[in-house]
């Protein structure tokens, strides 16, 4: 091949890089070795973590346990799914640009808005994009976010708008619910997150008239499998809707890759950033789908894009677009009743533990706070060591909080497995100052 | 696509745009140069009825698959109408740039301006030379 | 042509089982007041399992992978994905961990990313590392705001960015999105940035310079030092955009090119499969004066060797995503490396140039080389001689299909005419490369005889041409529901 190419060794095609800039030494890196031993050394790194089937889990804050069936699997593992590119040759890629046409359905039925696009990262950064879309639309810089919206979402919210010089103002979320009155004058956008981070259920409709009476968009932040039960954002006038898709068929995978969705109403089409899959037909008539609306991109309109978003999260696309056809029309609503089911026996169980007081009070879809006499951080940790991962701290993200505990209860806990759990729990509150926190 | 042509009652401007003059009034559009090299169009963003434009400034976008264009205002004034049947019918710019594909119709702010638009050879003459 | 999901449908059908309802049966009307139930259910699809798994299967038959053939798409570095990577990833043990778990019960996944980082520096040549980014745009976004903090902690406050013609598109938008203003400076006849331009270009206003070696042309830009030492001189940094760092594993760090923040593309480097479009992962390395910007959390490693994550970082840019980064893609990054070594990195890096040059000495006499240089591990040719017969870049791509092969990058960088960007990455062997010789030589020839054969390819697809003019101008979006009225 050499002599095909020209040069008598591989060094001489890297005549024309400067000495100074060559490594002339090895990477300091272990050596390589063979496939048995790599999964042995992965296997030691997978045992010192406790999966959460090892222990009882209630630990939600936008990452939930529910279970994930096996044809999830089995279609995202298939390699002409996995192993492929982009779909920007569109003869070759029908398979996943119709799946990505599905799945823009499918988070437009749930969110009961129009247009969807192709999947984002995760909620925190398709929040900072709707915001983004607010304040080209409306020349504001203002924006008002609830503190009920998950801490971790308002940061990277504040982080990735930080060279835009906006005006972040946040709305009270005392006791498990925002402020009524919302100060959303010269705002481009109102931002509630439904269910909230404290499993609370916010008056949305109240809040997307406030926006639009003040000239701003409403933006909502929900969650998939609670908007089998919930009303949608459709329903009550939000501009954009945006959430994480993690629940849908997507494992925990210690925070990622996660699936960050958005849908919007018709007049923000052409602000919608990411991909975008069309229906259209090829020269003989068959119908057939492509990318679509790509002068909204960055590669082609480079510094005036909506945004500088390249990829998607396409497989995480699939593999909810797969889950949420596997539970189809029927399953999505019977698992949202099963677990505000469990999660309202849960609570009540929970409350007769003398000293625990609600934080959550009001209806409840899967989650819920609850106050604790003592510091959460001790109990979760005392918890641990019974077998179960009690939930969060929410002192970690409010000040003031350090005693109020968010827990969540998918479908996969048991009645059993509450009961024991409320037992271990009153245990340890009855064990008077074992703070191992 | 229509044939190449660059009529001789209109005024041209040098990022291929048109002008045809009636009172005081005036209507822009594209030339059939523009059309040519944007390829098919499939948007167009044009501003609303009261809107101010001014010479040698951008007023709108054309958007074809792979492309956005913006479009130059070759005279200033007042916006009074948008072509609206390029919402459904893009196209039109394509296939009749001079009539059906017109895009805004101006109340003039300076009928001065127009001397310094190019006639039909000029604007000929300029796209031979690029 | 296959039916969507929705059009498989039949009310009733079903796949889903849930467990058994064991707390009392409170139905949804006292759970929830009136004004917050959702009324009208979403329309999922009611399919049974057997139709959801055909339906699937039927629609990946349609795909070309990697798996399936050569995919020699310039600056995406479709390179193999070792299967091992996806059984380790499925490891419960790293598959079933809660992001906010004690951190006492993830201590080996807080290992993996802290060793992974190390690597990551040691690859680049620079000192620290944050994982979170999750793909290249986002890297890019995250470099440009630790730029920004970086200036800010000196009281200075420059505005520009600079970046080369050839750049991704990414670039300018990248920029504008952190606050910045986009200069783009011409490339020369060697296909480098042009150095007079530069230096007209640099002053005490600029921020910073964005920039991929080699660049996007497959040509490594011999001024780099010089480049670097004069952006620095203005107080400028340089980021580095890792799409083409499959030339120069082992051979040369970005950060002895003198790049300050060094961003890494997982999916393409280091092997983590592109999933038709995603999810990837966009780590960023930082020298040692960046190193206090970083996003939080950072993961420190206590002298008895525990792990943990620390969040006391006051001078950090905060959070650019939830969480802490793209683990399951980072634990496939992880065994690639750890798999490879070294020595199998630098072998790498060795092949994909050797392959590149030979895929180029196979075809150049077919069409215009822009740059009379050595390539690296891609390269850019013009497709222009084949306008003579009235052929476009486009058409001899979609005629490949028919060959088997998937098509090269086209139309990119701009600054090339018909451009095709053609990288075959080190694990095609010898048979493959020759094979795609053997199709676009073939392309090029019907294009020769039988012009038509090109204009109105793909013929052997499961579609034809797709009219795109259509789907932009009327857009559908979603399924049409008979309902709908439409």
């Amino acid at each position: 091949m050499l002599a095909v190419v020209g040069v008598g060794s591989q060094e001489e095609l890297y005549a024309e890089i400067p000495e100074t800039v060559r490594l002339r030494a090895p990477l300091d890196l272990p050596a390589g070795i063979s496939e048995s031993e790599l999964f042995a050394e992965l296997r030691r790194l997978a045992g010192a973590n406790s999966p959460a089937g090892a222990m009882v889990s209630f630990l939600g804050a936008g990452a939930y346990d529910h279970y994930v069936p096996a044809v999830v699997d089995a279609i995202t593992g298939r390699s002409e799914f996995a192993t492929a590119y982009t779909p920007y040759q569109p003869e070759r890629s029908q398979g996943v640009l119709q799946s990505i046409f599905e799945y823009q359905t499918a988070i437009c039925e749930l969110t009961g808005l129009p247009v969807a696009n192709a999947s984002m990262y995760d909620a925190g950064t398709a929040l900072a994009e709707a915001v983004m879309i607010a304040v080209t639309q409306t020349g504001r810089k203002r924006v008002l976010v609830s503190r009920g919206v998950h801490p971790e979402y308002r940061q990277v919210l504040a982080t990735e708008t930080a060279g835009l010089a906006l005006e972040i103002a946040e709305a009270a979320c005392d006791d498990g619910v925002t402020a009524a009155a919302l100060r959303a004058a010269d705002t481009a956008a109102v931002v509630l997150q439904q269910p909230n981070f404290f499993g609370g259920l916010e008056d949305m409709a109240t809040a997307a008239r406030a926006a639009h009476d003040a000239g701003a968009l409403f933006i909502a932040v929900v969650d998939p499998i609670a908007l089998g039960i919930l009303a949608p954002p459709g329903d009550y006038g939000a501009d954009i809707a945006v959430g994480d898709g993690q629940a849908l068929g997507n494992p925990l995978n210690f925070g990622g890759p996660y699936l960050g969705f958005m849908a919007v109403g018709e007049a923000l089409v052409r602000r919608l950033p990411g991909r975008l899959v069309g229906e259209t037909v090829d020269v003989e008539g068959r119908r057939g789908f492509v990318l679509t609306l790509q002068t909204r991109e960055q590669h082609i309109r480079r510094e005036k894009a909506t945004s500088n978003i390249c990829s998607n999260h396409a497989l995480n696309a699939l593999a909810a677009l797969v889950y949420l056809s596997w539970l189809g029309k029927q399953g999505l609503p019977e698992l949202g009743l099963l677990c505000a089911r469990k999660a309202d026996y849960l609570r009540a169980r929970l409350l007769e533990i003398p000293g625990v007081a609600p934080y959550t009070a009001g209806p409840i879809v899967r989650e819920f706070a609850l106050r604790l006499p003592r510091p959460a951080a001790g109990i979760i940790s005392a918890l641990a060591e019974r077998g179960y991962l009690a939930g969060v701290d929410a002192g970690r993200f409010y000040a003031g909080l350090d005693d109020v505990l968010v827990l969540a209860v998918t479908e996969r806990r048991t009645r059993a497995e509450m009961d024991a759990f409320a037992g271990a729990l009153a245990d340890e509150l009855a064990t008077p100052g074992a703070d191992r926190g | 696509m229509a044939e190449e042509s660059y009529p001789q009652e209109l005024k041209y401007f040098k990022e291929h745009d048109w002008v045809r003059v009636s009172g005081d009034e005036a209507v822009f559009g594209i030339t059939w140069f523009a059309q040519d090299a944007l390829g098919e169009i499939v948007y167009v963003d044009l501003p609303k009825p009261g809107a101010a434009v001014a010479a040698g400034q951008t007023y709108g976008e054309l958007e074809s698959v792979k492309a956005v264009s913006d479009v130059y205002a070759p005279l200033s004034g007042e916006v009074v109408e948008a072509n609206g049947r390029l919402d459904d019918e893009p196209g039109l710019v394509n296939d009749d740039c001079y009539g059906e594909g017109w895009l805004l119709r101006v109340r003039l702010g300076d009928k001065a301006e127009i001397e310094a638009l190019m006639d039909a050879a000029a604007y000929q003459a300029l796209l031979e030379s690029a | 042509m296959a039916s969507t999901i929705y059009e498989r449908s039949r009310p009733g059908r079903r796949a889903f089982s849930l467990p058994p309802c064991d707390v009392p049966e409170r139905r949804l009307e006292e759970l929830l007041p009136e004004t917050l139930r959702r009324h009208a259910p979403a329309r999922l699809p009611e399919v049974s399992e057997v139709q959801l798994v055909r339906h699937f299967t039927e629609l990946s038959t349609l795909d070309y992978g990697v798996d399936t053939g050569p995919y020699p798409l310039g600056s995406c570095t479709m390179k193999y994905n070792p299967k091992i990577n996806e059984r380790v990833a499925a490891l419960e043990g790293l598959r079933d961990l809660h992001p906010y778990q004690p951190e006492s019960l993830a201590q080996g996944a807080l290992e993996l990313m802290y060793t992974l980082e190390r690597w990551l520096a040691e690859i680049a040549g620079l000192a620290a590392t944050t994982l979170q980014p999750a793909a290249g745009a986002h890297g890019e976004l995250t470099g440009l705001l630790l730029m920004r903090a970086y200036h800010e902690a000196r009281g200075r406050a420059p505005h520009k960015i600079v970046i080369p013609d050839t750049a991704h598109g990414t670039n300018p938008a990248s920029v504008v999105m952190a606050g910045y203003e986009a200069l783009s400076v011409r490339s020369d006849g060697r296909g480098g940035i042009d150095m007079d331009e530069l230096a007209a270009a640099l002053d005490g206003d600029v921020a910073g310079l964005m920039l991929t070696n080699p660049n996007t042309l497959g040509l490594f830009d011999e001024h780099i030092v010089a480049i670097a030492e004069t952006v620095h001189a203005v107080g400028g940094l340089l980021y580095y955009d890792g799409a083409n760092t499959n030339a120069v594993l082992g051979l040369s760090r970005p950060g002895d090119m003198g790049f300050d923040i060094v961003h890494f593309n997982t999916h393409k480097t280091f092997s983590t499969p592109h999933g038709g479009g995603g999810p990837g992962a966009g780590p960023i390395v930082v020298r040692d004066t960046l190193a206090a910007f970083l996003p939080v959390p950072v993961i420190v490693r206590e002298a008895d060797g525990r792990y943990r994550f620390d969040y006391d970082r006051p001078q950090s840019i905060g959070k650019v995503r939830t969480f802490y980064g793209n683990f399951a893609v980072l634990v496939r990054a992880y065994a690639y490396i750890r798999a490879l070594g070294g020595e199998g990195l630098r072998t790498a890096s060795e092949a994909a140039v050797l392959n590149a040059n030979y895929v180029l000495a196979g075809i150049r006499d077919l069409f215009d080389v822009p740059y009379d240089r050595r390539c690296m591990h891609e390269f850019v040719v013009s497709a222009e001689p084949l306008k003579q017969y009235g052929v476009k870049a486009l058409d001899l791509a979609k005629r490949l299909l028919d060959y088997g092969v998937h098509p090269p990058t086209t139309y990119f960088p701009l600054i090339v005419p018909e451009a095709l960007m053609i990288e075959p990455t080190e694990t095609e062997s010898k048979d493959e490369l020759d094979r795609v010789i053997a199709a676009i030589r073939a392309a090029v020839d019907d294009a020769a005889r039988d012009p038509e054969l090109l204009t109105t390819a793909p013929h052997t697809m499961p579609v034809g041409r797709l009219d795109e003019v259509g789907a932009a101008r009327h857009p559908v979006l979603r399924q049409r529901f008979p309902e709908d009225g439409v």
